[in-house]
């Protein structure tokens, strides 16, 4: 049975959570603002200036890393912080070691950011950075592996609850992931060659890039959807039972896929076979996790007319569940030919990253931030205006993706009567311009959003360090 | 001595022996996880950890503060 032995508030380690959520929120303006720009300069390339690092190829992987690893990555280590601690009811271990964590996650980040613009990249998607901060990085990862495990050992709750199973996984798969996807020699300071060549290197950098997405982006997230929703519906987990399933099923699946990243190129077939097989298996974990988190409301939706917050958080398990079904679809290898080089798979991702990856996240933080700073949100309706924003937002930008990645795809594999291309290069990206112009619009939608979280957080923050000495001469006087 | 390790070293041997295996452990997973009545509430109880440390941020920390003192106040009366 579970064992209640709630502890005062003031015994867990609050301060790193609160750390990490304000600068997951930096990241998350900055990065997303990037965003915002470099898809303007696709709809209007004078924005380049003719600065080089103003440049798509410079700005699009400061883009990725300030949000997946800025902004995802510490609601990662302020959520997984938090949630450690509350279901072990035990302090955060090593605090020391947990403040190490922070200045090194986020000057890694920084610099990271940094390099790029000057144009220092290892050029491997979602793993650019130069091989120094690689070490450094991983020197951040074990501190949070002890940090976690040590944890763990202190709980005093019997069973670890499945959050932790879930953050656990992914803290060790993405130590496995970075370390072999970065094994390169050096040659200088900021230049080093990959330790694999050929093919070889295409398939460990996508078996890189996709458990990235598989463990960083979406195991992570379920461990904070498996405390986050429950906690703010009230209510515990549909079934406990599935979440055991749905875990072991999907960290076993995952691994296997991304092959599919290569289908129709120089990797053997049987591996992008496979790959797509195991693609399609995923489907059945990651839809269960979805509706595992969804019946959570189960008797209670009448949750979603009065709590922004559970909108939020539902609406995020929505976009799991409808981004996980395209991702199946498009690891076909028929439906791949069409897809793939298209920004079909750009709208894809970001109907995880934004839909899935960033609602949960705000939909976590807005339950957070009253218990970290003690205070009551400062405003329920602006809740209301970011939940909103970031809807509108991610409608506008997933649909036009579809329209510019299908039309596109479709275009480039057109022939005329004669077997000669019926499109020229240039008449499918004048075709794209439209679609361009209204994606940037749903990310300018998504960013304003999110400055309006900022804003409300802002103010609860102000507000609580206005009171705080009133209940220090309360206390007092008591 | 060790010639029957060069079975698994062909890949037609130890591709559906690797699937044997981890389908095995899959089956093993879900029947260990839905058989046997008490197992199953056990785990169930588990579900309750996250509520179990419930906190009302809706208290405001006045009123918490108050609630504090007012505590306070019983333990010394008694």
């Amino acid at each position: 049975m579970a064992q209640s032995s709630a502890l005062p508030a003031e015994q867990y380690n609050y301060d790193i959570v609160r750390k990490f959520t304000i600068m997951a929120m930096v990241w998350a303006v900055l990065g997303m603002s990037v965003g915002v720009y470099i898809a303007s300069e696709l709809a209007w390339p004078f924005l380049n200036f003719d600065i080089p690092q103003l440049t798509f190829g410079r700005l699009r992987p400061v883009h990725t890393t300030l949000v997946i690893f800025g902004f995802g990555g510490s609601a990662l280590f302020a959520t997984s912080y938090y949630v450690v601690q509350r279901t072990c009811q035990a302090r955060l271990a090593f605090p020391w070691l947990a403040e190490f964590t922070f200045w090194g996650w986020t000057g890694g980040v920084a610099l990271g950011a940094l390099t790029y613009v000057s144009g220092i990249t290892q050029g491997r998607e979602y793993a650019e950075f130069e091989w120094p901060l690689d070490i450094a990085i991983t020197l951040v990862w074990v501190s949070y592996f002890a940090i976690y495990v040590e944890t763990l050992r202190r709980r005093s709750q019997p069973h670890i609850y499945v959050a932790n199973w879930f953050f656990l996984a992914y803290i060790l798969a993405v130590a496995l992931l970075h370390i072999f996807n970065n094994l390169a020699v050096p040659v200088s300071l900021t230049k080093s060659y990959s330790l694999f060549a050929g093919v070889q290197d295409a398939m460990t950098q996508w078996w890189y890039g996709h458990n990235a997405v598989g463990f960083f982006l979406t195991a992570a997230f379920l461990g904070m959807m498996y405390y986050f929703v429950p906690k703010q519906a009230g209510r515990p987990v549909y079934s406990y039972r599935l979440s055991i399933i749905h875990f072991w099923a999907l960290i076993f699946l995952y691994m296997w896929a991304g092959g599919h990243h290569l289908h129709w190129t120089s990797l053997p077939d049987w591996v992008s076979t496979l790959a797509a097989t195991f693609s399609v298996i995923l489907l059945m974990p990651s839809w269960g996790g979805m509706i595992n988190g969804i019946m959570t409301l189960s008797g209670a939706w009448d949750k979603l007319r009065s709590d922004p917050i559970m909108l939020f958080l539902i609406t995020s398990l929505s976009f799991y569940g409808m981004s996980t079904f395209e991702g199946p679809l498009m690891s076909l290898k028929s439906v791949n030919a069409l897809s793939h080089y298209t920004d079909w798979t750009v709208g894809h991702v970001h109907s995880g990253a934004l839909g899935w990856v960033a609602l949960v996240s705000f939909g976590s933080f807005y339950h957070l931030i009253p218990r970290l700073w003690d205070r009551k949100i400062y405003s329920q309706t602006l809740i209301y205006v970011h939940f909103w924003l970031a809807t509108i937002g991610i409608v506008l930008y997933i649909v036009s993706l579809w329209v510019a990645g299908i039309g596109q795809g479709l275009m480039l594999r057109a022939f005329d009567d004669y077997g000669n291309l019926a499109y020229t290069f240039i008449e499918t990206v004048e075709f794209m311009h439209t679609p361009y112009v209204w994606r940037a619009l749903g990310g300018a939608f998504f960013v304003s959003g999110v400055l309006v979280m900022v804003y409300n957080m802002a103010m609860t923050v102000r507000a609580a360090r206005r009171e705080q000495p009133v209940i220090e001469a309360k206390l007092a006087k008591a | 001595m060790f010639d029957w390790l060069m079975w698994f070293t062909h890949m037609e041997n130890s591709k559906p022996l690797a699937l044997v295996l981890f389908f095995g452990a899959f089956c093993g997973v879900v029947l260990y996880v839905f058989t046997g009545r008490r197992r199953s509430q056990r785990l169930e109880s588990y579900k309750y950890i996250p509520l179990d440390d419930d906190d009302d941020p809706r208290q405001s920390s006045a009123t918490r503060a108050e609630h504090h003192s007012q505590s306070r106040k019983v333990m010394d009366n008694e």
